[in-house]
């Protein structure tokens, strides 16, 4: 409780919390305030912002203000959905080896760095790239949170490896709690607040990965997501067209949600972390 | 063997992790594209069979997938056919084998947009640009974004506090958006510079002298996008390990003990360079991604954009050789990293001297 106090008080969380709410509002406020149709042309291509429509329109004559809401919440359901897979993979992985050690642990981290050197932008091309129909926000979400678990798995088992040895859990065994008893109730509780910054830093990278698989033409089919307005605001000509409100406005989006939660994760682990305290 | 050389039994494990690495990363590259249904000789088969009656349209297509290896063959070469005639497919694992002796041979079949060019000879016309971008404009950044996070741990004050936030915004924009903006801006709005190509239409690859006054040109600008992304990601890395080191014991002490500073800064840095050497390995994996994205923007004739057009003409071959090479760099680099962190570690030196 003093530590959320404390992250109240600090003006980094602050900023970024604020932008968080603000990016969450405008995903889900717009369409219970007015009507935004992301499928209907109002216009002509690429009209300028005008009083109407204030950010113009698409190279279909779609307004834009309806695109980017609706491309705004795809981005962050996959971002929250990756971020989900990750942290849970990587953590169930690196909490298992590091509690249980032995040869189970020299797998499960052999496995690890194997896939921590292998890019997963690569695996992430190869495998979006051969699914060509099919390809649905969730399943990309999935792929993105499927390759991108490594580091965490890592990082979460050199530290359960080191509360392995500590009292409460050597009492915790002797009391007779089996591997999942103690895995759930004496390590991961010490392992919270790590973990939930974690999930912060999955969530902003899930978001990235998935406007750079979109931005190469791979993204979902069935959804309008911030990449995919990139993808085709680049394919349709609209940098030479001048047309910036049809690409600048998803990049600020992306750029905003990304920097926002890298924020509240630097200002959290200045709380979490007393070294870093000053 | 190794026994009274720990240094090379440290080499050999090493590489012979990375090789085991590297089978890994061909199977994926093998089976993550036959995943879906696509099959090269159907793609191949409707762009050429329009024109084609039955009969030479059936040994055009025999004559491919005898070329792609889905066929069984006899001793003298023939395709094996079952007893109504139609040709014995292949089974998916001795197609796998075939592909990694094939990689190890760097043979990587050919195109199948650009038939018969080999995947080969697209990427040898390619790595050229790639490198000559890549290689300075991360090397660089990273020198001059690691100075600029130690200088930000250690003043901390204005300078941190101005800089920090700086390079974090930096690095939530996503790789490729610094490329649109500055094509949109010193490319299209200014004009300041060329955007799109790696030189003048008309021009022959060489090492004249306008010919590399136009390629310098058309360098700028994919040269910074990848750079400042370069810069702001390694700052952010280098100052938190800095100020984790400043926290440290022996920090204090030589600070109690009045050792000069720049001393201290010297023994800080030292420590803090190692995880830093080990990330640049690391995150070169996704740097080339950054990196290739740029080169897509800019339409720069490198490795990225010749797999943005096979990812968009559905070119398997030349995907999977694409993403084998980029893999295979990765890896190489990170086994180098691997040896220099052992041979500067003194940690890990230690352990490796003391263990026989």
């Amino acid at each position: 409780m003093k530590l959320v106090r404390h992250l109240l008080r600090t003006p980094g969380f602050l900023v970024g919390a604020g932008l968080l709410v603000l990016t969450l509002a405008l995903a889900f406020l717009p369409p219970l305030l007015m009507s935004l149709d992301a499928y209907r042309r109002v216009g002509l291509a690429y009209l300028p912002p005008t009083s109407e429509h204030w950010l113009g329109t698409d190279h279909l004559g779609i307004d834009m203000v309806a695109l980017l809401v609706a491309g705004l919440r795809s981005s962050l359901y996959v971002g929250f959905l990756a971020g989900i897979i990750a942290t849970t993979l990587g953590t169930l992985i690196g909490v298992y080896g590091g509690y249980k050690g032995g040869l189970i642990d020299d797998l499960l981290t052999a496995c690890t760095n194997l896939f921590l050197v292998i890019p997963s932008l690569i695996v992430l091309i190869l495998l979006s790239g051969s699914l060509q129909e099919g390809r649905s926000l969730t399943l990309i979400g999935v792929f993105i949170g499927c390759t991108t678990w490594t580091w965490t798995a890592r990082a979460v088992r050199a530290q359960a490896s080191s509360l392995r040895s500590r009292d409460h859990v050597a009492l915790a065994r002797i009391n007779g709690y089996g591997t999942l008893g103690i895995v759930f109730l004496h390590i991961l509780p010490y392992l919270l607040s790590y973990l939930f910054m974690v999930f912060i830093l999955q969530t902003a990278s899930g978001i990235l990965s998935e406007s750079v698989i979109s931005m190469l033409g791979l993204g979902p089919y069935d959804s309008i997501s911030l990449g995919n307005l990139l993808n085709q605001a680049i394919r349709n000509e609209a940098l030479s067209d001048g047309a910036w409100w049809a690409f600048f406005p998803p990049m600020v989006l992306i750029t905003v949600i990304a920097f926002a939660l890298y924020v509240i994760n630097t200002s959290m682990e200045g709380i979490f972390n007393p070294r870093l305290r000053k | 063997m190794f026994a009274n050389h720990p240094t090379l039994r440290y080499i050999a494990g090493r590489a012979g992790w990375y090789v085991l690495t590297f089978f890994v990363a061909v199977a994926i590259n093998f089976w993550l594209p036959r995943l879906g249904d696509a099959n090269p000789v159907d793609t191949l088969m409707s762009r050429v069979s329009g024109s084609m009656d039955a009969k030479s349209a059936r040994d055009k297509e025999e004559s491919y997938l005898k070329e792609f290896g889905l066929v069984d063959l006899d001793a003298q070469g023939q395709i094996v056919r079952d007893a109504a005639g139609v040709p014995v497919r292949t089974s998916i694992l001795s197609q796998f084998l075939r592909y990694v002796g094939m990689s190890f041979r760097g043979d990587f079949g050919s195109s199948i947009v650009q038939h018969p060019r080999p995947v080969l000879d697209i990427i040898t016309t390619a790595l050229p640009w790639t490198l000559a971008l890549q290689i300075p404009a991360l090397i660089l950044g990273w020198f001059i974004g690691n100075s600029l996070g130690a200088l930000a741990a250690y003043r901390r004050g204005v300078f941190d506090r101005v800089l920090y936030p700086m390079a974090l915004l930096v690095s939530a924009i996503p790789s490729f958006c610094f490329g649109i903006l500055l094509v949109y801006l010193f490319g299209i709005q200014l004009e300041w510079l060329p955007t799109l190509g790696g030189y003048d239409d008309g021009m022959n690859p060489g090492f004249t002298w306008t010919f590399i006054q136009s390629a310098s040109q058309y360098y700028i600008l994919p040269f910074f996008s990848i750079f400042l992304l370069v810069v702001g990601g390694q700052a952010i890395g280098m100052r938190s390990m800095c100020i984790y080191e400043l926290g440290t014991d022996y920090v204090r002490y030589a600070k109690l003990l009045g050792v000069r500073e720049s001393l201290i800064v010297r023994y800080m840095f030292r420590n803090a360079m190692l995880p830093q050497l080990t990330g640049l390995a690391l995150t070169l994996g996704g740097m080339v991604g950054g990196a290739l994205i740029a080169e897509m923007i800019f339409s720069y004739p490198g490795l990225g954009l010749s797999m943005l057009t096979a990812i968009q003409s559905l070119d398997y071959p030349v995907i999977t050789g694409c993403t084998l090479l980029v893999t295979t760099c990765v890896l190489v680099a990170n086994f180098t990293v691997d040896i220099l962190i052992g041979f500067l570690d003194p940690r890990i030196r230690a352990a490796r001297e003391g263990g026989h």
